[in-house]
Order: C-alpha cells, then structure tokens, then sequence
C-alpha cells in the first residue's frame, strides 16, 4: 500500500509574541494601535530591525516543515518541549490554521489531543459517553452501536448512571479514553494521552492503539516516552525549534533525538530562571553518560552510569543532592552527597564539580527527570527542578533482559532457583 | 476476534476518500452551513448538554425559568404600575408586562449565555476540531425550554384573565403572526448571541457590557410601559431595537392591542436579519483565531 494519507508542504504557524496578551482588554488593543508605529519607528531609528519582517516579535512555532505519509503507517514525532510536535498535530487536526503552506489529509481524521474533552461533571457516564462521542465526531448511530463495546472497555458498567463528578479519577480517564478508542477515523492523530490511567489500563490502551495501527489506518502519535513510540511506530519524524530536522527509520530518529537530549542538558541550564534558592552558588552543568566504554555515553539498564554536576563556584560546605523522577513525575530514588560511604572520594584537583557513579544502572528503559539541589553554606543555594532529561535504553541485568514496562522503574539483579520440569 | 477489530466494509473505499485541504485563511470566509449540517447531531448533544446541566444542583430548578419573568411582572405591576400610574392600552397590566418579559427574557438570556459560550467551551476549542458556530447556536437553542416555560405561564395567566377577569382578548387569525414573531424573536436572539460570544473571546471588556446592556434594553424597549406613550417618529426610531417589534407584536397576537405590526415589525426584521447575518460572519472571521487567543 502506497497510497497518500497526508501531504504535509511548507506548512509554517506563526505567533506573534507581545500582542498576543493584549488582546484580552479593548483598551490594549488600541493604545497597541496607537503605540504600534513608534515603536516600530525607534526600533528602526535604534537599528534593531532591519525590515518590516523583524518590526513585529514573530515567533514560528512551525517552520517550513514536509512530509508525505502513506495509508497505514504509524508515525511518530518527535522533538523537546516547544519544538512544535503540539503545533502540528494542532494544526493537522484544525483546532487552528497554519500561516502559511498547507496540508491535505486524505480521509476522515480523527484527533485525540486530550482524553475526555467535553465531559461534563454533572452529566453521567452514560451521558458522557454520547456528549463525548458527538464532540469526537462520532454518529450517534455508531455511538449506539458501540455503547456496550465502550462500556466494557471502560469497566466502569455500576456507574453508568452516576455523575463523572463522582467518579475516581482513574475511572473517569478509563471511560475517556474507552470513547475515545472506538473512533474509527482512516487517520488518527494522538497527543501524548496515553500517559493516564493505571498500570493495567495503559496496557489495554496500548493493545488497543497497536490493533489501530494494524487495520491499516494511519496514525500520528506524539509522544516524549520513546519506549513506547519505539514499540508503536516504524517511522519517525523529529522536529526542533519548529523545523523537520529528521524523517527516518524511528529507532534513528529516536537515537538522534537521544543525542540532542544530552548536548541540550549541557546548554541551557546557565540560562534558566526557574529555580530557588539563595543562588550565591549555581548549578551550571549536569550530565549523565554511561561509564562502559563501547556505550557511547547512552545510558542503558544495567551499565555502569555516571552523572555530574557541575557548579560556577566554589563555597564551603558544598553540597549535591538530586532525585530521579519517572515519566510520569514520580520519584523513583534520590542521592545525597553528604550522607557519606566508605568508598566516596575527594578530587583535590577541583572545588566545583560532583560525580556520582554507579556501577550497575537499575532503572528500567525510559526516559526520566533529574532534580537537582546544591546546598552550601548551611543553606539552599540553587534547586533545579529538570535539570537534565535521562534516557535509558534497553539493557540487561547481569545477562537478564529488562523489559520497559509501565509503571514499573526499578529492576533488582537476582537468580532463581527453578522447579525441574 | 474481538468486536471493537475494523471490519473491511469499514475501510475506505479508493475512491471516496474524501480530502481535507488545511491551508490559511485569510479575510471574510464562507458560513460553512454545509459542515454545519453535517454536525447537526453534535448541536443536538451541546443543546441537550446546556438544558441538562443548566439548573442542576438548585432547589428550585427549571421553576427559575419562570420565575424570574414573573418576579420582574410583578415589581413592574408594584412600581410602574401601582406608583407611577403607568397606562398598558388597556391590558391588564400583569399579563401587559407579562407579554414582553417573556420574549424580552429569552433575548436577554441567549445574550447572556451566548456570550458566555465560547470561552466556557475553550477547553474543548483547544483540544478538538468541530463547527465553532454550534457553540452559540447550541447555548441559545438551549434557552428556548425557558421559554416555552415561561410562555406555557403566560398562557395559563391569559386564561385566568379571560375567566376570571371578563378580559377579552379578541382572539382573531392574528394568532398566527406568533410564528413569524417567534422566527424573528430567536433571529435577533441568535444574532446578538453570536456578536457577543465573538466578542467575548476577544475583548473580556464584553463580560462588563453584557449585563448593562441586558439591563439597558430591558428599559428601552417597550415591556414596562406600551410604546404608545412615545410620539409617532420616535416609535418608528424606537424600532431598530427589535425586542421592540417582537413585544408589541406579541401584545397585538396574543392581547389584541391595535398595535399591529407595521412599518415598525419591518425595521425591526430587517435589524434583525442584519445582526443575525454579519453576527454569523463575524464569528467564522474570528473563529479562525480562537484557538490562539484563548
């Protein structure tokens, strides 16, 4: 099958940075209208803008990106916070028009930016399951026809006719996304919703996009959990700073993205205002590579991991302490340099960088969070909250393989005494 | 296998496949009727929707449909009537006033709730594709089981009046000017809806001027007071408020006052179709930038 599902060409949005909040007060708008042409005019005086292009703060949160995908390939995009992969799908699926270039999408799209949009608090289950339907552009005979299907999926049957308002959360997202689910769109664009639910549920869902993705429709997934885009798509697509930098094999494109990850952990940290502390010493630098030679810095389940933190000056009574948090935000495990071990040392060489090692990394593959506290002085000094991304890749435990698995982030080297058979 | 699998019969045939372009837009575009229609299912569910949840969690319920006209008729009865000696073309002046409270609260509320649609949906406006225009249209049509409440109310006061009060309605075949009333009642309705939940969307300035404005009109047009109490060139000035036309067009359908529809019911229409259209094109002119400024 080489038939077109979507033509993707030159397509760019545009954002124009500053106005966009003075459109909330009449009065803003035209003390803009009338401000607008001085400005413009000192800017130009100052030399600041060069055309009338660079008069306006223009921001393209998609940039002249192209592609071509055919009925029935599951494709991923890929890309950091802000580099457009929300944009796109947002624009693939009409919620806003592009700026320039277009898009031609062949057959009925469906898009799933979010689980469970519509529902009503006051409304029931069963309400919601058709007020839902109808929004997702769903017939109410197809509705019909798949209200106990969508039911069953949700597992929620003894509370059909009972508000959502008093439904768990867990409850409510299962329902969501179980209307969500028998969609049948020939094209079907998804936002990361997957994250939702417990372990089991997530399970379901994911069977349920994989049988999605075999019928021979073609589907768009975003996510930033490269296991399970790995698991799901053959291609991927990588965006940056709203440009298509790669359009390839998925497990390329997810190792280009990996490396991207780590040289952007090392940039931007400096910049960040987004951090407490009394900040008499910054955390400038963290990075984590895996300490085995032949791994090329990627760190795998079971390698031996390295991270380092690096700090823009020295005071006494230093210290680094920093939590690992899943995907999902939980915290998996936290190092504190001053709880000492007899095995820690002091390089006498420099007074302003931490390295934490570990012989045997036990997190399962994923991509997880570092936060980071630098302490001195008796007090506070910088807290970091993300400063660096880690993603680990399949690995094995002293020759056992690890598998990814929702929910679950910690493997434990061990052996068995088995039964004979 | 399981049932939730897609069948073959469900997978698009070649030569069907219908094709969305997706490319900028840019000036005055078309009302997409035709879309419109084809999610006239949803507008169904978003109506359903607004009625369902409008009164949930009061005591009272859908009684505030008609209580709220009929609390305003009876100030009106106390003040206008009683204290300033406020004539009502001979009507009793309950079911007077009564006549155009009921219209007037149909307008004021789609005003209201129209204006308040679309940025109480942003959530959704964000995250899914659908017809924007069956928002307002939804939360409008949504108002129409008030009004058929409050209506249902006027007719049961029209027959107390008639048993119990000798009042004489003279109940003619002008009765049926009622349809084309009520046409042009949700036209004006619908129309003021749709500029005012644009607006909205754009210039939060609009939540301070609904209000005013619903309390404005509920004075200026004729509800309190019969609009024979204007000279002649002002009536017909009067008019371009259609809330005007509508509530002596009730009083004349239903009451028989000699204030049939004439030149005044055409300036109101044409007010109406007029805020009706340009509040259409209007919204699908903003609506491109919704998503964006919400």
């Amino acid at each position: 099958m080489s038939e077109l599902s979507i033509r993707v060409q030159g397509l760019g949005k545009k954002y124009h940075i500053g106005t966009e909040q003075s459109f909330d007060k009449l009065s803003d708008q035209v003390s803009n209208l009338i401000n607008t042409p001085f400005r413009r005019a000192a800017k130009l005086l100052r030399g600041q803008a060069t055309g009338a292009a660079e008069l306006d703060q223009v921001f393209w949160a998609l940039d002249d990106v192209s592609f071509d995908i055919n009925r029935g390939e599951v494709v991923g995009i890929i890309g950091r916070n802000g580099a457009g992969k929300s944009t796109l799908l947002k624009v693939l699926s009409r919620i806003t028009d592009p700026s320039v270039g277009h898009a031609d999408i062949y057959g009925r799209v469906s898009s799933l930016l979010e689980v469970g949009t519509g529902f009503h608090p006051e409304l029931t289950g069963r309400e919601n399951i058709y007020l839902n339907g109808a929004i997702l552009g769903m017939r109410k005979t197809d509705i019909e026809r798949k209200f106990d299907e969508i039911v069953a999926f949700s597992d929620i049957e003894n509370f059909l006719d009972t508000p959502v308002k008093h439904y768990s959360s867990g409850m409510y997202v299962r329902l969501a996304f179980s209307v969500a689910a028998h969609l049948e769109p020939e094209v079907l664009l998804v936002d990361e919703v997957l994250a939702v639910g417990d372990a089991e549920f997530q399970k379901k869902c994911l069977g349920k996009m994989e049988n999605v993705a075999s019928t021979g429709r073609t589907v768009l997934f975003v996510s930033h959990n490269m296991g399970l885009i790995q698991s799901l798509c053959k291609r991927g697509i990588m965006l940056q700073n709203g440009k298509l930098i790669a359009d390839d094999d998925i497990s390329t494109v997810v190792s280009l993205y990996l490396e991207q990850l780590k040289t952007h952990g090392e940039n931007d940290l400096v910049d960040r205002t987004d951090r407490r502390g009394k900040g008499d010493v910054k955390l400038v630098n963290v990075s984590a590579y895996n300490g085995s030679p032949d791994a090329h810095g990627v760190l795998s389940t079971g390698k031996p991991a390295h991270f380092v933190f690096e700090v823009d000056n020295p005071m006494v009574g230093l210290a680094c302490n920093f939590v690992i948090h899943d995907s999902m935000g939980h915290p998996v495990t936290a190092f504190k340099s001053t709880s000492n071990g007899p095995d820690d040392e002091v390089d006498a060489s420099q007074k302003t960088r931490f390295i934490c090692e570990l012989d045997e990394l036990l997190l399962t593959p994923g991509s997880y969070r570092l936060d980071v506290a630098i302490r001195g002085n008796g007090d506070l000094q910088d807290m970091v909250e993300a400063a660096a991304m880690i993603e680990v890749q399949d690995g094995n435990l002293r020759g056992r393989v690890v598998r990814s698995k929702q929910g679950i982030n910690v493997g434990m080297p061990h052996r068995w005494q088995l039964p004979k058979e | 296998m399981a049932p939730n699998t897609i069948r073959a019969k469900d997978m698009p045939n070649v030569n069907d496949v219908e094709i969305t372009r997706i490319e900028p837009i840019s000036g005055w575009v078309d009302l997409g009727l035709k879309e419109l229609w084809e999610y006239r299912e949803l507008l169904f569910f978003l109506t359903w929707r607004d009625i369902k949840v409008r009164y949930k969690q009061t005591i009272l319920g859908f009684a505030w449909a008609v209580l709220q006209p009929l609390f305003t008729m009876i100030v009106f009865n106390v003040i206008f009537n009683r204290l300033a000696g406020m004539t009502s073309d001979g009507i009793p002046y309950p079911l007077f006033s009564f006549a155009a409270l009921v219209p007037y609260y149909f307008f004021s509320n789609s005003l209201t709730q129209g204006a308040n649609s679309l940025l109480a949906s942003s959530a959704m406006i964000k995250k899914i594709y659908f017809p924007r225009l069956t928002v307002p249209i939804g939360a409008v049509l949504a108002g129409l089981v008030d009004f058929m409440l409050s209506f249902i109310v006027l007719l049961g006061m029209l027959a107390y009046f008639v048993i119990f009060e000798g009042f004489d309605p003279n109940l003619s075949i002008n009765v049926l000017m009622m349809i084309p009333l009520l046409l042009l009642l949700f036209c004006t309705s619908l129309g003021m809806g749709l500029w005012f939940s644009a607006l909205n969307a754009q210039f939060r300035d609009v939540r301070y001027i609904v209000p005013f404005l619903a309390q404005a009109l509920l004075f200026l047009s004729p509800i309190a007071y019969p609009i024979s109490r204007f000279p002649r060139n002002v009536q017909l000035f009067a008019s371009i408020n259609p809330i005007t036309g509508v509530a002596e067009g009730f009083r004349w359908a239903l009451l028989g006052t000699d204030t049939a529809p004439g030149p005044m019911i055409l300036i109101s229409t044409a007010v109406s179709l007029l805020l009706l259209i340009s509040g259409a094109y209007y919204f699908r002119r903003m609506e491109k930038t919704v998503a964006d400024v919400m």
